[in-house]
C-alpha cells in the first residue's frame, strides 16, 4: 500500500491528493476555530499547540534517531526565560527573541549531544535527565531568573517595543493565531527535514548506528544535529508557552515534565510527525482538563470518589492524573508499542482492503 | 570539623551505594534500569509508617511486614509490567518503569496525601555516640554502616556459593544460554525484583529517617543514588557502593564549600564521568558487536 515506486514519491511533501486535501481543511478548521468555541478554552488549545511543537521535536530526536531525552523541560525551560528575559532587558522584538532563545535551546541541544556520541540506552537517559535538573536548579537559585518566586512576561511585542511599530498582542484568541501560524510552520518543517538526507541519515542512525557510520553517515554531525534540532523545537516551544501562562517559575519545568513530554511522543507513536501531534494533544487534554477534575467525568467520577472515601483519602484523588498517565505508558508499551499512530494504520489498513 | 565531614559524607554515600546496588541488581540481571526504584521504596516506607502509626506494631514486625510487602511488590511489578511487554527496546524498558513510577506515586498520594510526615524509626540522626575520642557518630550513621556491610557480605556470599546467585549470574551473561541449561530464566527475573525492592526499601527507610515521609522524598535519592551506580559502572556491585561514597563525600565537601550549588553536584559530576569514562569507573568497557 505504502510503497514508494522512485524517489520523487519519497521526497514529496504530500504523498497524495487527499491527504493535502485533508491536511488544509483541518488547517483552516484550526484557524477558524475560535469562531465555535468559548474564548476560555482556546487557552487550552494554546498549550496544545505548544506541546505539539515540543512533541514534534522530541519525536525528531527519539522517534526518528533514536536517542532518549529526559532533559527536555530543561530546553525547554531554556527557551522559556530566554525569550522573557531579551524581551525584558534587551527590548527585543518578539520574532527575534523567540529564534534567539531558540537557538540558545539549540546551543544546549549540541553541547548535550556531544557526551551523547559516546552514550547510549540507560547512561543517555540518566546524562540528559541530569542535564534537566541542573538547569531547573541553576535558573531556581539565580537572581538574575527571578529566582524561586519566578517571572511574569512582558507584553508580546510582535515589533519594536515603546517605538511607533509597536504590535502588542493580547488576549488568548490573538496569541492563539500567533502560535498555531508558528506551530503549523515548526510541523511542515519537521516533515520536510525528515524527507531529506539529514532526516535519512538520522533513521539511519536510529536503526543501526554503525551500519550507517559504515554507510558514510558522520555520526558528530547527525547526532548532534538532532540534539540542536530538537532541542530548537523544545525552545520555540518555551518561548511561546511563558506568553500563554505568562508567569512561570523553576519548577515548572521538572521532571515530571520531561517525563509528559516523553509520554507524548510514545503515546502518539514514535518516528512520526502525525503521531506526536496526536499525542501531544491527547496528553495535554488529559493533563489539564480531563483529569484535572476526575469528578466530573460521569460515572468514573463518582466511582472514584466512592473508593476514595472507603478506602483512601477524598483530598488524593487529585494524584489520580499521575495514576492515569501511568497506566497509559504501561498499557501503550505492553499493548501497542507503536502508539496511537500505529492504531491509525491499522485501522486505515481495515477500510483500505475492506472487505478483505 | 573535617573528620566530621569526611564521617557524614561516607554515612549518605554509603545510603547512596546502598540503594544504587538496588538499582544495579536489576540492571545486572535484566538490563532493566528501573525508574520505579525509588517510589517502590517509596510506598513500602508508607506501609511501614502505616503500621507503625495506625495499629503501633513494635518496629521489628513492621520492619518485617515492610519487607515482605516490598518482595511481593517487586516481583509483582515484574510479573505484571515487564512480563508481558513484546520483546521491548530500551526506551520501552524505560517508560514502562517510568510509568509505574508515576503509578504507584499516584497511588502513595492517594492513600497517605501530600503533606510531609516524621518516620519513627529506631536511629535517630540527633543522638549521637563517641566512638572514637573527638569523633561523634550518629546512630543513624553507625545503622548504614553495619547494615550496608551486612548486605554486601550477604549479597557477595549470595552471588557466589548460592544456586540462586549463580543461575542469577548466568541469566545476566546469556538468557538464552541459561535456558537451555535448565534455568526458569523469567522466575530468576521475578525474585532478582523482589530482591532488589527489598534491599531499596532498607535504603529508603533510612533515607525517610534522615529527611521527611511524603509521595516524593524519594525522587532526589533516587536520582543521587542512580548518579552513584552510573558513576561506579552500573554491573559492578563493589563499584556502585565504592561510587555511592565518593558521590557522598564529594557532595558532603562541596556543600560545606557553597552550600547553595548542593543540590546539583551529584549531576555535573555524574554528567563529567560518563563523559569520559561512558560505562563508569569500576565496568569494564564493552565493544558493541554490529
Amino acid at each position: 500500500m505504502d510503497m514508494k515506486r522512485n524517489y520523487y514519491e519519497d521526497i514529496e511533501l504530500f504523498s497524495s491528493g487527499t491527504i493535502l486535501f485533508w491536511s488544509v481543511a483541518f488547517l483552516i478548521f484550526l484557524f477558524t476555530l475560535p469562531l465555535y468555541i468559548p474564548s476560555y478554552n482556546i487557552y487550552l488549545f494554546n498549550i496544545i499547540l505548544v506541546n505539539v511543537i515540543l512533541a514534534v521535536g522530541l519525536n525528531i530526536l527519539v522517534g526518528y534517531t533514536g536517542q532518549i531525552s529526559l532533559g527536555h523541560a530543561g530546553f525547554f525551560a531554556i527557551g522559556a526565560y530566554g525569550t522573557a528575559l531579551l524581551m525584558m532587558h534587551l527590548h527585543l522584538p518578539f520574532p527575534v527573541a523567540l529564534i534567539l532563545a531558540g537557538l540558545l535551546a539549540a546551543f544546549f541541544g549540541f553541547i548535550i549531544g556531544l557526551p551523547a556520541l559516546r552514550l547510549e540506552g540507560p547512561y543517555l537517559a540518566i546524562a540528559t535527565l541530569g542535564f534537566g535538573l541542573t538547569i531547573m536548579h541553576i535558573i531556581g537559585r539565580w537572581e538574575v531568573f527571578g529566582g524561586r518566586m519566578g517571572i511574569s512576561t512582558p507584553p508580546l511585542d510582535l515589533g519594536l517595543p515603546g517605538s511607533a511599530y509597536s504590535l502588542v498582542i493580547e488576549g488568548d484568541v490573538k496569541i492563539y493565531y500567533l502560535i498555531l501560524t508558528i506551530t503549523a510552520l515548526m510541523v511542515i518543517g519537521a516533515r520536510n527535514l525528515m524527507k531529506t538526507r539529514i532526516g535519512r541519515a538520522f533513521v539511519a542512525i536510529r536503526d543501526d548506528d554503525i551500519a550507517a557510520e559504515v554507510m558514510g553517515v558522520n555520526l558528530t554531525i547527525f547526532k548532534t544535529m538532532s540534539f540542536a534540532v530538537s532541542a530548537f523545537y523544545a525552545g520555540v516551544a518555551g518561548g511561546l508557552y511563558a506568553f500563554v501562562v505568562s508567569f512561570f517559575d523553576p519548577f515548572t519545568f521538572n521532571l515530571i515534565l520531561s517525563i509528559i513530554f516523553l509520554v507524548m511522543v510514545v503515546v502518539g507513536g514514535l518516528g512520526s510527525i502525525l503521531g506526536a501531534v496526536m499525542g501531544a494533544a491527547l496528553i495535554t487534554y488529559l493533563q489539564f482538563d480531563l483529569l484535572k477534575n476526575v469528578e466530573e467525568i460521569p460515572y468514573l467520577g463518582e466511582l472514584l470518589v466512592q473508593i476514595s472515601r472507603k478506602w483512601l483519602t477524598v483530598i488524593g484523588l487529585a494524584n489520580f492524573g499521575s495514576i492515569a498517565l501511568g497506566l497509559i505508558m504501561l498499557g501503550i508499551v505492553i499493548f501497542e508499542p507503536l502508539g496511537m499512530f500505529g492504531i491509525w494504520i491499522r485501522i486505515k489498513k481495515y477500510w483500505k482492503t475492506w472487505p478483505f | 570539623m573535617i573528620e566530621q565531614l569526611i564521617i557524614e559524607g561516607l554515612a549518605i554515600g554509603a545510603c547512596y551505594g546502598l540503594f544504587g546496588v538496588a538499582v544495579a541488581i536489576i540492571y545486572k540481571t535484566s538490563e532493566v534500569v528501573n525508574f520505579a526504584q525509588g517510589e517502590m521504596g517509596m510506598i513500602a516506607t508508607f506501609v511501614a509508617y502505616h503500621v507503625l502509626t495506625m495499629y503501633h506494631a513494635p518496629f521489628w514486625l513492621a520492619f518485617i511486614i515492610t519487607m515482605v510487602f516490598a518482595m511481593l511488590l517487586g516481583m509483582l511489578i515484574e510479573i505484571c509490567f515487564l512480563r508481558p511487554a513484546k520483546d521491548p527496546n530500551v526506551l520501552g524498558l524505560i517508560i514502562i518503569t517510568l510509568g509505574a513510577e508515576m503509578l504507584l506515586m499516584g497511588l502513595a498520594g492517594w492513600k497517605w496525601g501530600a503533606e510531609q510526615k516524621d518516620f519513627p524509626f529506631l536511629l535517630s540522626v540527633q543522638k549521637s555516640h563517641e566512638i572514637i575520642p573527638g569523633l561523634a557518630l550518629n546512630e543513624w550513621s553507625i545503622g548504614v554502616f553495619v547494615l550496608t556491610g551486612i548486605i554486601m557480605v550477604l549479597l557477595f556470599l549470595f552471588f557466589r556459593y548460592s544456586r540462586l546467585g549463580i543461575a542469577m549470574r548466568a541469566t545476566q551473561q546469556n538468557v538464552n544460554a541459561a535456558k537451555i541449561m535448565g534455568i526458569k530464566v523469567e522466575r530468576v527475573f521475578s525474585i532478582t525484583w523482589g530482591m532488589s525492592s527489598l534491599i531499596g526499601t532498607v535504603a529508603a527507610m533510612f533515607f525517610a529517617a534522615r529527611s521527611v515521609l511524603d509521595p516524593n522524598f524519594m525522587m532526589e535519592p533516587f536520582m543521587r543514588a542512580f548518579a552513584a551506580a552510573v558513576l561506579g559502572g552500573l554491573t559492578s556491585i563493589p563499584g556502585v557502593v565504592v561510587g555511592g561514597i565518593l558521590l557522598g563525600l564529594i557532595e558532603n565537601f562541596f556543600g560545606y564549600a557553597w552550600p547553595e550549588w548542593k543540590p546539583i553536584v551529584a549531576f555535573v559530576v555524574i554528567i563529567i564521568i560518563i563523559t569520559v569514562r561512558p560505562s563508569g569507573l569500576f565496568a569494564k568497557h564493552y565493544i558493541k558487536k554490529v
